[in-house]
């Protein structure tokens, strides 16, 4: 018998169960991309049949952070960068969990940049949902990793002389197995790209542009938006790395000059997730670790059994 | 005709297998019925530099290293540099014998490899005028060419320990159980043969005008010789932990190494990460998700956890930390013992600290409060941490077998299950009110695991309220911070009032002066105490354990007890004695510091000096290489 009966319940599940009862009122703008990605989960959770007790959002800092605090899952408001080391090791102690961390591009590209790439590497069963507008909004509208080249603010009043950092093709590099990018403009799309990414076995890493209207852009700024698996002027299988890699390089290198592309760029149901790599070595238990500490018939091995070697 | 003590030292460059050899030496005494200490002194290199195991067996409890050493089986280093003329680091090859010449006691025996260490080189340090001086015999014996006669030229260190118990007169038969054990075939052969052909050599070549024998000894009960990695590694293990993520740093690597190895079989996961930064979060999120996690580092990846630290005190995510110091700062002395880091693991991250630290004194202390640590933060909802430095981490002692012989404790403490959640207080929507101030108990307010029916909140790193919604409400903040700190004063009531002390208390009861240690550097201070009440001094000694919350009852009474007391610690800027005036600073006065920080931990008869120099007002400066920091107002 679980411990956890959440996990797995068969039901029909509303979308409102995911809104807190006792809503805090939200901190973001009026206009804010992330009501779009709040919005999509809602949406796509039940959808995909998951309920919120056996949910685990993990966020880092930022307006971005506090998505857990208006999304009614479990949740795991951390530290600055580091939503993906507590997310992936909820996951190793509960492979039964549907777990997903979110955060925005100084948490996930900047400050959290290297746990990003193992985690992408490592091929975490997750969702990674970044939230990228651009900028840093919660600390008043600093340059950021994914900031064009000259951007200018506050701290950086001459422009900036650093060309953004590339988040899909760091990705794809690092070994994520679903990659996309969605935007907070496009809420149809984005419900289905996150529906597919808590589906995907593995690392699915969502690259979704949330407008700052207060400290960047506002979302006609967005507008239009191309997604590169309806348009006619794009063609390439989102199965085969090399496409995917120029199909990526190109998104990246448009946005900065205005043109907004969007869709999966990268998918590859073949890879095992890191949970079943580390199973296969023997070094996962069958059954999820968590549960054994509510078991009253475990048997738990003693260093007393180890003392030949020492003697 | 066997002595009292044999500190028998084994030295040569890393990769020459002396840790290999002084294990299995140091079980072979073991098992002749003798108690055992080994003390470890290594470079930060893979290859080469002079590295030696000191083991000290007596037939009594041994629980330091001893003053120098008696028996010397230098192997020369056969990874030595080639030395350029005046070469910085000079001639490696001769290091394993010249550098360990200053400690060695008068009648103390050389062994040496003359088949590595050249004649001349040997001219060279005036060996023969010093021993004459000192009266050392020295034995030069090819153990190369032996070695190679009979096997390969890497087995020249079983040719040692053949020539070593031959001077001894020990038996052979531990030893070559031993090696039967850890080998077989061609190899088991071939070193048995080198071991004969040593042993039989050396007592056909040479008279024996030295007194030194292996001392005779019985033990009633079974055995086993372990470090203090291995002491914390199954403590861990006993309090059913199994969840360890790290990278690795020396002297913390063992710990990590160890349990890495058995929680495949026990059905655990251990996880090497990308650094210490996700190695620390990675024990909140596996603890959040209610397994028993750990993870570790030393001073530097240390730093790296302070912000997860801080994360599971806010969030009451019970977690154990342990820090293994070496000496600082920044990259400092990798593979040298000090006791530096403890303001370092006591306030790192920011805000007020909220966190449990223990530092065990020997291995069964070591093994002890790391179950404590456990018990404590699994009960309490806050990080515990155990400190110890590269000394604790790799000496090792025999330990009784039975005292392993326990129980695992997996309870997951002030958790709650599905049927008590439901009894539990919630918000108007549903969501358990897992940080309820109204109804805590010791300031625990019990917690709920993802996936668990009606246990749903919001852990985070902001002040938050009931059910974990960020608040800065003051009210609020105040009441979950009182609530918070409370959990400290209950700890404390708890090891005061229901547990046994983990201070650990030596010598004269009624004594005026007091020695005052922490962590490691207990067993020197144990010895140095005794030593001191046999000259006639009337000394007794604490050595505290429980770095936070402070044992200020028990430290209160003693210092009240005594008229002066010497604090003895491994670093330059005395930090254990500003805790004790932090907690306790009417005691100022009473309190002179007695501090070592070369590398080297300390040796009894230093303390002795300290004493009789310090506060028993001999006249004569202290020789050996360690500090006086004078009593406030001094």
């Amino acid at each position: 018998m679980s411990a956890f009966n959440a996990i797995g319940e068969d039901r029909e599940i509303d979308r409102d169960e995911f809104t807190p009862g006792v809503e805090p009122q939200p901190t973001w703008c009026p206009g804010c991309g992330d009501f779009g990605v709040l919005k999509s989960l809602k949406q796509a959770l039940p959808e995909v049949g998951k309920t919120p007790e056996e949910v685990l959002t993990v966020t880092g800092i930022g307006c971005s952070g506090k998505l857990n605090s208006y999304l009614d899952t479990y949740g795991f408001h951390t530290i600055h960068g580091r939503s993906l080391p507590v997310a992936r090791a909820a996951k190793l102690a509960n492979t039964d969990l549907e777990v997903i961390a979110a955060g925005g591009d100084g948490d996930g590209y900047g400050i959290g940049g290297n746990h990003f790439v193992h985690t992408a590497r490592e091929n975490h069963d997750m969702t990674y949902i970044v939230f990228n507008n651009e900028i840093f909004g919660l600390t008043k509208g600093q340059t950021s990793p994914t900031s064009p080249k000259g951007h200018k603010s506050k701290t950086q009043p001459s422009g900036s002389a650093k060309t953004p950092i590339r988040p899909l093709s760091q990705s794809l590099t690092s070994g994520a197995s679903y990659i996309a990018r969605t935007a907070a403009v496009n809420p149809n799309q984005a419900k289905e790209i996150i529906a597919e990414a808590i589906e995907h076995d593995g690392f699915a890493h969502v690259d979704f542009l949330t407008q700052c209207p207060t400290w960047n852009k506002d979302a006609r700024q967005y507008v239009p938006y191309i997604d590169v698996q309806e348009s006619d002027d794009y063609d390439f299988d989102v199965t085969d790395r090399q496409e995917a890699a120029e199909m990526m390089h190109e998104t990246e290198d448009v946005l900065n000059e205005g043109t907004v592309l969007t869709g999966r760029y990268y998918v590859d149901e073949d890879r095992p997730s890191y949970q079943e790599e580390k199973a296969a070595v023997g070094e996962l238990p069958d059954q999820p670790l968590a549960e054994r500490y509510f078991d009253e018939d475990a048997e738990w091995e003693r260093s007393y059994d180890l003392l030949e070697r020492h003697t | 005709m066997s002595s009292d003590e044999l500190i028998w030292r084994i030295a040569g460059g890393s990769g020459d297998g002396i840790d290999s050899t002084s294990q299995n030496f140091a079980k072979a005494l073991m098992r002749s019925g003798l108690d055992v200490f080994t003390h470890r002194h290594y470079p930060s290199r893979i290859r080469g530099g002079h590295t030696y195991v000191e083991i000290r067996a007596a037939d009594r409890e041994v629980q330091s290293r001893g003053d120098g050493y008696n028996f010397l089986l230098s192997l020369g280093d056969s990874f030595a540099r080639n030395p350029q003329e005046e070469a910085y680091y000079g001639n490696e090859e001769i290091k394993p014998l010249s550098e360990n010449l200053d400690d060695l006691r008068e009648g103390g025996i050389i062994v040496y490899d003359e088949g590595l260490i050249s004649d001349e080189d040997v001219e060279e340090i005036d060996l023969e005028a010093r021993a004459e001086e000192n009266d050392w015999h020295v034995f030069p014996m090819d153990l190369r060419g032996l070695a190679r006669e009979h096997g390969r030229e890497v087995m020249r260190n079983t040719a040692g320990v053949g020539v070593t118990a031959a001077l001894l007169d020990m038996d052979l038969e531990h030893i070559e159980d031993l090696m039967s054990d850890a080998m077989g075939g061609d190899v088991l052969e071939s070193n048995l043969e080198i071991l004969h052909e040593a042993y039989e050599t050396t007592r056909e070549e040479y008279e024996f005008e030295h007194d030194l024998r292996a001392p005779e000894g019985t033990h009633d009960t079974e055995q086993a010789l372990l470090s203090g990695s291995n002491a914390i590694a199954y403590g861990a293990i006993d309090a059913g932990c199994r969840f360890i993520s790290g990278y690795p740093m020396t002297p913390w690597t063992d710990v990590f190494t160890i349990l890495s190895q058995n929680f495949p079989d026990m059905g655990g996961i251990s996880e090497q990460v990308e650094d210490e930064i996700a190695a620390a979060a990675l024990a909140v999120g596996a603890s959040h998700a209610g397994v028993k996690a750990m993870s570790g580092s030393s001073g530097g990846g240390f730093a790296l956890m302070s912000e997860p630290l801080g994360l599971a005190e806010m969030t009451e995510t019970p977690v154990v930390l342990i820090e293994a110091m070496r000496a600082g700062p920044s990259t400092g002395m990798p593979t040298k013992p000090e006791q530096a880091d403890l303001e370092h693991v006591l306030y790192t991250s920011q805000g007020d600290s909220q966190r449990v630290v223990f530092a065990p004194g020997n291995i069964e202390e070591a093994y002890e409060q790391t179950r404590l640590a456990f018990d404590i933060a699994w009960d309490y909802q806050i990080p515990a941490i155990i400190i110890y430095d590269q000394k604790l981490s790799g000496e090792n002692t025999n330990v009784d077998v039975e005292f392993f012989d326990r129980d695992v404790s997996p309870d997951l403490g002030s958790t709650l299950t599905e049927d008590e959640l439901r009894e539990a207080a919630h918000d108007n929507s549903g969501k358990f009110k897992r940080f309820n101030y109204a109804d805590a108990e010791n300031g625990v307010a019990p917690r709920s695991i993802p996936g668990q029916k009606g246990g749903r909140y919001l852990a985070t790193g902001n002040e938050h309220s009931p059910v974990g919604h960020i608040s800065e409400d003051p009210d609020n903040r105040v009441a979950q911070m009182d609530r918070r700190l409370e959990k400290l004063e209950s700890i404390r009531e708890e090891l005061d009032e229901e547990r046994e002390s983990t201070q650990t208390y030596f010598g004269d009861e009624t004594a005026e002066y007091g020695i005052i240690t922490w962590g490691s550097s207990q067993g020197a201070v144990e010895e140095a105490v005794s030593r001191l009440n046999e000259n006639g001094h009337s000394v007794k000694g604490l050595s505290v354990s429980d770095m936070m919350p402070f044992p200020e009852a028990e430290v209160t009474e003693f210092l009240e007890s005594v008229d002066e007391a010497l604090v003895v610690e491994m670093n330059a800027t005395a930090q254990f004695r500003g805790l004790l005036q932090k907690e306790l600073g009417r005691f100022g006065e009473k309190l002179t510091s007695l501090l070592k920080y070369n590398g080297n931990p300390f040796e009894p008869a230093e303390i002795v000096e300290g004493y009789e120099v310090n506060l028993a007002d001999e006249d004569r400066e202290p020789t050996a290489q360690v500090r006086i920091e004078p009593a406030a107002g001094d």
